[in-house]
C-alpha cells in the first residue's frame, strides 16, 4: 500500500515537475525536505523525552491499574459478552487506561493481551467476534487526554501555542469514540455483518474453522459430516 | 467557551506533571529516576521516526513543488469550502487511516508552511491527534491472533475517522475562526 502511495507521488513529481518546468524545484525540495525531517525529529526529542518519563512515572505508581478499575463498570456495558470474571476484562482495562494517559508504549502490549483473552471467547478461528469489534472501535477512534505525537510535532516547529491543541483533541476524541462505538453496535445487526449470519454463510460454505482453544460455555455446533475445507487441503498438503 | 478550552489546554499537562509526581511520590516510587529511566525511551521514539519522516517528507516535498498538490487542492477546496475546511487539510486527513508516519509527515509539511496557530495547522494538529491509524491498528490487533474476517471493524473504524475530522474542522472554526 504504502509502496505505492509513494511511488506514485516520486514518479508523478518527476513527470508533472517536468511538463511544468518545476523540475529545479523539484530536486531542491528534495535536499531541502531531508534536512527538515532531521531537524523535527531533532525536535521532538526533548518533549518525547520528558512524556515517556512521565508515563513511566503514571505506570510504576500504579495509576493505570486505579484508572482501569474506575472504568470497569463502563466496559460491562460495552462488552455484554465477556463474562465478569474473565481475564480479558482486566486486560482490556489496563489497555483502555493507558491509552487514556496516553501512554502509547506501554499501551500495546495490554492491547495484544486483551486481544488474545478475547480470542479464547471466540468459538471460530478466524471470525471477529462483537466484542473483538467494539475493542477495535475504540482503539482505532482513540481515546486520549494528550495526544503527545501531536503536541511534540509542534513543538518542533514551534514551541508557542504547542498544547493549545489539548481541548479540541479531547472533544473531537471523545466525538470520534461515540461515533465508532454507535456505529459497531449498528452494524453489528447489519444482516452482511450480524455474527450469526457470518456464522451460517461460512458453515455453508465449508470455510468455519472451529477454534480449539475455547473456553466459553456456547460452542458452535457443526452439522453433522461438517469438514472444512482448509482441513482437506491440510491432509492433501 | 474559547477561553475556558484555552485553559484546560494550558493547565492540563503542568497540573498532570505535578500531580502525578505528587502521588508517585507518595506511593514511594523513587519519582526522578522511574522518570530519567522512562525518558531514554523518548530518545528512541524519536530517532525511530526519522527514516519514515524522511521518505514521506521528500515525497510530499518533490509532488508539491512539481505543482501537483495546488492542483489537487485546488480540485478539493470548493467542495470542502462548504463546511468552512481548507482543501489543504484533505491529503492528510484520508492518510491519517493509512499510515500514521505518512500523515505525520503531511501535518510537518503543512504546519511548517502555515504556521501552528494558523487555520490549516491547528485543524491538522486535532485531527491527528483525536485519531489512530485505523488499518494498522486493525491488522496489528487482529492478525496477531490470527483473525482474518474483521467484520463491520473497518467500516466502524473509517467512521469514526470521518467523525473525528468533522469534529477537527467544526471545533477549531468555532474556537478560533
Amino acid at each position: 500500500m504504502m509502496n505505492y502511495i509513494w511511488v506514485g507521488l516520486v514518479v508523478i513529481a518527476v513527470v508533472v515537475g517536468g511538463f511544468t518546468g518545476n523540475i529545479n524545484a523539484v530536486l531542491d525540495n528534495i535536499f531541502s525536505f531531508a534536512d527538515v525531517a532531521v531537524e523535527i525529529a531533532l525536535g521532538l526529542i526533548g518533549i518525547m523525552a520528558f512524556f515517556c518519563g512521565l508515563m513511566n512515572v503514571m505506570d510504576k505508581a500504579g495509576l493505570c491499574e486505579k484508572l482501569g478499575k474506575a472504568i470497569s463498570p463502563v466496559m460491562r456495558k460495552l462488552f455484554p459478552e465477556v463474562p465478569a470474571d474473565h481475564p480479558a476484562n482486566s486486560a482490556m482495562a489496563l489497555y483502555f487506561a493507558a491509552n487514556i494517559l496516553g501512554i502509547g508504549n506501554a499501551a500495546t502490549p495490554f492491547g495484544l493481551k486483551a486481544m488474545q483473552e478475547l480470542q479464547t471467547l471466540n468459538p471460530t478461528k478466524d471470525i471477529a467476534t462483537n466484542a473483538q469489534c467494539m475493542l477495535m472501535a475504540i482503539s482505532t477512534t482513540s481515546i486520549t487526554l494528550i495526544p503527545v505525537t501531536a503536541i511534540g510535532l509542534r513543538s518542533a516547529v514551534q514551541v508557542e501555542g504547542a498544547a493549545e491543541i489539548i481541548a479540541p483533541v479531547i472533544i473531537a476524541t471523545t466525538i470520534s469514540t461515540i461515533v465508532g462505538i454507535v456505529c459497531t453496535l449498528i452494524f453489528q445487526n447489519f444482516k452482511g455483518w450480524k455474527w450469526e449470519n457470518v456464522i451460517a454463510a461460512e458453515i455453508a460454505a465449508g470455510t468455519l474453522e472451529i477454534n480449539e482453544h475455547y473456553v466459553g460455555d456456547n460452542p458452535i455446533v457443526l452439522p453433522e459430516g461438517y469438514k472444512s475445507k482448509n482441513a482437506d487441503d491440510k491432509v492433501y498438503l | 467557551m474559547t477561553a475556558i478550552l484555552e485553559a484546560i489546554s494550558i493547565w492540563s499537562i503542568p497540573v498532570l506533571v505535578a500531580c502525578v509526581s505528587l502521588y508517585a511520590i507518595i506511593k514511594k516510587v523513587p519519582v526522578y529516576s522511574v522518570f530519567t529511566e522512562g525518558a531514554k525511551d523518548g530518545f528512541s521514539t524519536a530517532v525511530m521516526i526519522i527514516p519514515y519522516l524522511t521518505a514521506m517528507l521528500c515525497g510530499i516535498g518533490m509532488f508539491r513543488a512539481s505543482g501537483c498538490m495546488d492542483f489537487v487542492t485546488d480540485l478539493l477546496s470548493p467542495i470542502t469550502g462548504l463546511i468552512g475546511c481548507p482543501g489543504e487539510v484533505i491529503p492528510m486527513m484520508i492518510m491519517r487511516s493509512f499510515s500514521g508516519g505518512a500523515a505525520e509527515g503531511l501535518m510537518v509539511d503543512l504546519l511548517d508552511q502555515f504556521g501552528t496557530q494558523s487555520q490549516i495547522g491547528r485543524i491538522v494538529s486535532v485531527g491527528l491527534g483525536s485519531t489512530e491509524t485505523t488499518f494498522y491498528i486493525v491488522a496489528v490487533y487482529f492478525g496477531s491472533v490470527g483473525v482474518s474476517k474483521t467484520r463491520h471493524s473497518i467500516a466502524a473504524g473509517l467512521l469514526g475517522d470521518l467523525a473525528s475530522f468533522l469534529a477537527a474542522v467544526i471545533i477549531v472554526n468555532l474556537m478560533w475562526f
